[in-house]
């Protein structure tokens, strides 16, 4: 199976190194034990030790989830503006283009057809690495498009979330895009058509209040930090200590927060089956051909 | 207390006062000294006021005595009736909502209620919402679908509260929530910026088919004070931070996230609370009837496109 042949590659290259600890030998940041990096990477990003998920570059990502040379992307054809004239410790069209050169996209964000195990799906995945995976308008204009596309093609929509929240250097447009995503899932709303959401280390602020939680299903990979506010903001506003794994996934779901969190090496399968649990009731048949809002609602 | 920037003017009324008394107790005529005072006030005020930098206008969107939802529910509608509770966990006072009477209409009211003293604002959380309250407002929207009435959501909060118990409770899920569920209402809805527009807290209830703003409110992603922690690692430069959020409702209009400012009275919305409140009034009394043509297919499409088209970018290189 490809999945299993992926775990065993080998694929360091330059990129990568900006989610773990860069050298040939690192110390495990939960289990403190010294893992071979080559073998960290072949363990997509999961410490061979202990289990403690890194964060994963957005194209081992879609490695793990997508069919091998199934995925097509739809992203890539917008760039940002500097709508405010935005300037803090450098203008914001040079953090920009530095990221762009970077991370080699035009923004925190991948968006793409593919098969997960055979089934249609549109898959968004977030880049944490760029800006800190903030949405503004092109990441909110990538997802909405992946969403109506999606449900024009009668795929499942799958997102796998990774932001620091709403980017602030594009002002109250960033937060509008917290309704533009929100709308434009409707259209897979209507047509019975599934969206799981996929919450992976950090998932916070405008990302997470909008369409990340927006999951006909919602999965969250082991010891990501799911939030609203971040704990920060928080410890400085009530100041007192954080509860024991507060907003860690494993915290939300035992308060109802999520459906379950998904190790990594399980998360494909578990995607499949419930894709495939979805879509198989008549009556979401019947919806996709287009019987329309009323019987969503 | 005045703002900074509203102490010369404070100061000749003061001394316009003074010498009102003092020709009074002379017996003394100084009218046309008075009157050359009073121009010369009128047109401090109006220089003040028509170039309050971004930070200022942040400043008087928060001011004391500047009217708060529960001044409009009380002074722009009829017998507002408030209903309470998120029939799951509480109610929260942080929003207050319930039936009331614009012009001719029964309408569903869900306001963001800071204190207007020290005591109502620890009893209003200064106007931040516990997931309580957002589950409130939706519960409201369902209200609102199921007997046709025009919902109007005056926006005054700092933001939805950051603590542990909304976090626990789910803050970031009801508001996602709140945000689909106010963009499928079947019916009008109609937001007012009154004060401040505080991030995903302001957005629960903002997704109205018209948006309103006073000229001195505020609408940002963050305040600020938290944009300046974190991109310049100093909250004391808010200043700069205001300047570079474009936060004030011509920045908003011009940005698309507003659709119209109502002007507040020279001075600010603090000074005449009562013209204030009945500029607002008549400007929802025409938003309503204008939507009113609309039927619930068309109102809700609208308001899906209106968010749906916002955002600004260009093809890539
Ligand atoms: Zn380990």
């Amino acid at each position: 199976m490809a999945l299993e042949r992926w775990f065993r590659r080998n694929r360091p290259t330059r990129k990568e190194d900006d989610n773990a600890p860069a050298g040939l030998w690192l110390k495990c940041e939960a289990c403190s034990a010294q893992i071979y990096r080559k073998d960290l990477v072949a363990n997509a990003y999961v410490c061979p030790e202990c289990g403690h998920h890194y964060r994963m570059p957005v194209e081992a990502r879609i490695e793990l989830l997508a069919d091998a040379g199934s995925f097509e992307p739809w992203s890539g054809g917008i760039q940002a503006e500097d709508p405010l004239g935005f300037v803090d410790t450098q203008p914001y069209p040079e953090r920009l283009e530095k990221n762009r050169q970077k991370h080699g996209r035009p923004d925190a964000i991948v968006t793409g057809g593919a098969t997960l195990d055979g089934e249609a799906i549109g898959l968004v995945v977030m880049d944490f690495q760029f800006l800190g995976g903030s949405m503004g308008s092109v990441v909110g204009e990538e997802i909405a498009r992946a969403a109506e596309r999606s449900a024009q093609e009668g795929r499942a929509l799958v997102a796998v979330t990774a932001s620091g929240g709403a980017r602030m250097q594009e002002g109250a447009l960033s937060l509008m895009q917290m309704a533009k995503t929100t709308v434009a899932l409707e259209l897979l709303a209507e047509r019975g058509l599934p969206f799981v959401s996929v919450l992976t280390d950090p998932t916070t602020g405008g990302v997470t209040a909008s369409f990340a939680t927006l999951g006909d299903v919602i999965y969250a990979e082991p010891g990501a930090l799911i939030s609203f506010a971040g704990p920060r903001v928080i410890q400085q506003t009530i100041k007192q200590d954080l509860p024991e794994g507060f907003q860690r996934s494993e915290f939300l779901l035992e308060k109802g927060m999520l459906d379950d969190v998904v190790s990594r090496k399980a998360l494909k399968e578990r995607l499949a089956v419930t894709i495939r649990l979805l879509r198989a009731g008549s009556v979401a048949r019947e919806r996709e051909k287009g019987v329309g809002r009323a019987a969503a609602l | 207390m005045p703002l900074p920037f509203e102490k010369p003017i404070e100061d000749l009324e003061i001394k316009i006062e003074e010498m009102r008394a003092y020709a009074g107790e002379q017996g003394i005529d100084l009218s046309d000294e008075i009157t050359l005072l009073e121009q010369r006030l009128e047109r401090l005020r109006r220089d003040t006021f028509d170039n309050l930098t971004r930070w200022q206008r942040v400043q008087v969107a928060r001011a004391a005595g500047r009217p708060t939802a529960m001044d409009y529910l009380q002074g722009a509608f009829d017998g507002f009736t408030e209903l309470h509770g998120d029939r799951t966990l509480g109610d929260d006072p942080a929003i207050v909502a319930g039936l009331a009477r614009l012009g001719e209409r029964s309408v569903v009211v869900i306001g963001q209620q800071k204190g207007r003293d020290t005591k109502e604002n620890i009893h209003r959380n200064f106007g931040m919402a516990h997931p309580s309250g957002y589950r409130k407002a939706m519960r409201m929207f369902d209200l609102a679908d199921k007997f046709g009435l025009p919902v109007i959501t005056p926006i005054d909060t700092p933001g939805a509260y950051p603590g542990i118990a909304a976090e626990e409770q789910g803050q970031a899920w009801v508001i996602a929530e709140s945000i689909r569920r106010m963009s499928r209402l079947q019916v009008p809805a109609i937001s007012v910026v009154i004060g401040e527009g505080g991030s995903g807290g302001a957005l629960a209830v903002g997704v109205a088919n018209r948006v309103l703003i006073l000229e001195n409110a505020i609408y940002s992603v963050i305040s600020p004070e938290s944009c300046a922690a974190i991109l310049w690692r100093d909250a004391a430069e808010a200043e700069k931070a205001a300047e570079a959020l474009k936060l004030t409702a011509y920045d908003l209009l011009e940005l698309g996230v507003v659709d119209r400012v109502i002007d507040e009275p020279v001075g600010g919305a603090h000074k005449d609370r009562e013209e204030t409140i009945r500029r607002v009034r008549e400007a929802m009394l025409a938003e309503v009837a204008s939507l009113m043509p609309l039927d619930r297919q068309a109102l809700e499409a609208q308001r899906r496109e209106r968010f749906r088209a916002l955002g600004r970018f260009r093809d890539a290189a």
